[in-house]
C-alpha cells in the first residue's frame, strides 16, 4: 500500500513539474498591432538574469485571446484616448514662461523617439536615475514654470503613455552599469527582499511561479515594457509606480510612495529584467 | 457639460457595392451615472449620452437608446450594407443638450 501511495504521489509530482514548465501561461500568438507593428513579447533573457530565467515574456502573453485583441489595433485600445488627450496638452501653453511641450519638443513622433526605451537613466546633472515623470516634472517646473505633477495623476500617466508610443517596437534596452549601477543593486536587493506578512518577494510570484495561476488569473513575469497600461479593472492608464504599490501593498506590507527613491530603484531594476522585450504602451491588461 | 468629449469613427473609405463593412465608433465621455456620491455625499447628477443614431445618405442604419449602466467611453461596433458612395453621419445625444456630429464618407467603386 506504501509503495503505491508513494509512486502515486511522484507522479502527481511529475504532472506538476509539467505544468509549471514554460508553456503554462504563454501564448504563441504573436503580437501585431494594426497590423503592421510587430512586437517582440518574446526573447532571451538578458545576460544579468542568468540562473534566473532563460526567456523573458511580455504580460501580453498571458492574457486572455479576447483582452490580447483589444490591445492589436488602435482604435480598440481604450488608452490610445489618454494618449489623445495627452496629445492636446502637450500644445497648451501652461506656467509663467508661456511655453508648451512643444516650444522646446516640437513633433513628440520626432523628439520622443525611443526616449522611453531608455529610461529609468542617469542623469548628469542631477546625479541621479531618474523616471520619465520625474523628468516631465522637471521640464514643468524649470523651464515651464508651471507646477508639478502628481506622480500617478491620470494627467502625467497619460503624458508617459504619449512619449512612451513614440518607442513603441523598439526594444528595451536601460543602462545598469556606469553611475546607475549602485541603483540598479539597491533596486535588485529590494526585488528579492520578501515583504510584508505574507513575507513574499517580487521574485517568489513573478520569478518562480509566472505561468501559474494565482486566484483566478495567470502570473506574468512582471515585465514593465507595456506600461503605461490600461487596465479593464479600473478602466485608466496605470503608472508602474501604481502597480508596484499594488503588489506590495497585496503582500500585506506598507508600501513606498510612488516617486519615491526605493521604487524608481526598483523601476530600474524591472525594466533591465526586460532588456530585449519592445515597448508595448499603452497596452492593455485585465 | 461633459468635457474632453471627442468623437472617433473608422470607416473603410472604400467598398464594393452591396459590401458589409465594419464601422467602429467611441465617444470618450465619463457616462456619469447619476448613483454615485461625492465626498461629501451628495449625489452627482447623471450625465450620460442617451442615444446615438448612425445614417447613410439619410436612411437609417442603427439608433441606439442608451442607459446610465453603460460604462465610461461608450464603444460601439456594427456591420452596415453600402449600396452605393455617400456620406455615414454619426451623431450622439448628450444630456446636457449637446450633440456630437462626425461625419466619413464612402466610395463605391
Amino acid at each position: 500500500m506504501k509503495t503505491t501511495s508513494l509512486k502515486t504521489m511522484i507522479c502527481t509530482a511529475a504532472m506538476l513539474t509539467l505544468g509549471a514548465g514554460a508553456a503554462a501561461g504563454q501564448t504563441d500568438e504573436k503580437l501585431v498591432i494594426n497590423g503592421e507593428t510587430e512586437i517582440i513579447t518574446e526573447a532571451p533573457a538578458p545576460a544579468h538574469l542568468e540562473g534566473a530565467l532563460d526567456t523573458i515574456y511580455s504580460g501580453w502573453e498571458f492574457r486572455s485571446p479576447t483582452t490580447r485583441a483589444v490591445q492589436m489595433d488602435d482604435f480598440d485600445n481604450p488608452g490610445m484616448i489618454f494618449v489623445d488627450k495627452a496629445r492636446q496638452v502637450w500644445n497648451t501653453v501652461d506656467g509663467t514662461e508661456g511655453k508648451s511641450c512643444a516650444s522646446c519638443h516640437d513633433d513628440p513622433a520626432d523628439s520622443m523617439k525611443g526616449v522611453r526605451a531608455v529610461y529609468p537613466k542617469w542623469n548628469e546633472d542631477a546625479q541621479e536615475v531618474r523616471t520619465l515623470e520625474m523628468q516631465i516634472n522637471d521640464c514643468r517646473t524649470d523651464r515651464m514654470g508651471a507646477e508639478a505633477w502628481g506622480y500617478t495623476d491620470t494627467g502625467m500617466t497619460s503624458m508617459v503613455a504619449l512619449i512612451s508610443l513614440q518607442s513603441r517596437g523598439m526594444p528595451v534596452d536601460v543602462a545598469i552599469d556606469g553611475p546607475a549601477q549602485s541603483t540598479w543593486e539597491k533596486g535588485k536587493e529590494l526585488y528579492y527582499t520578501r515583504t510584508g506578512q505574507l513575507e513574499l518577494s517580487c521574485a517568489n510570484c513573478h520569478e518562480d511561479h509566472y505561468g501559474d495561476m494565482i486566484r483566478a488569473d495567470h502570473l506574468s513575469q512582471g515585465q514593465i515594457n507595456g506600461f503605461p497600461v490600461y487596465r479593464l479593472k479600473n478602466a485608466k492608464l496605470n503608472a508602474v509606480h501604481s502597480r508596484f504599490k499594488g503588489c506590495v501593498r497585496d503582500t500585506r506590507a506598507e508600501t513606498y510612495k510612488p516617486g519615491s527613491p526605493e521604487f524608481v530603484a526598483l523601476e530600474l531594476y524591472v525594466a533591465s529584467r526586460g532588456n530585449g522585450l519592445d515597448v508595448e504602451a499603452p497596452s492593455v491588461r485585465n | 457639460m461633459a468635457e474632453g468629449v471627442r468623437a472617433r469613427v473608422k470607416v473603410p473609405s472604400s467598398a464594393s457595392a452591396g459590401e458589409s463593412v465594419v464601422i467602429k465608433t467611441l465617444i470618450s465621455h465619463p457616462m456619469e451615472s447619476g448613483q454615485r456620491k461625492d465626498s461629501e455625499g451628495n449625489i452627482i447628477p447623471r450625465s450620460i449620452i442617451h442615444r446615438f443614431v448612425c445614417d447613410f445618405n439619410g436612411q437609417n442604419v442603427i439608433d441606439v437608446n442608451m442607459q446610465p449602466a453603460i460604462s465610461t467611453n461608450p464603444y460601439f461596433e456594427f456591420e452596415a450594407k453600402i449600396p452605393e458612395s455617400g456620406e455615414m453621419k454619426f451623431t450622439w445625444y448628450d444630456d446636457d443638450g449637446s450633440v456630437y456630429e462626425e461625419s466619413k464618407s464612402v466610395s463605391v467603386g
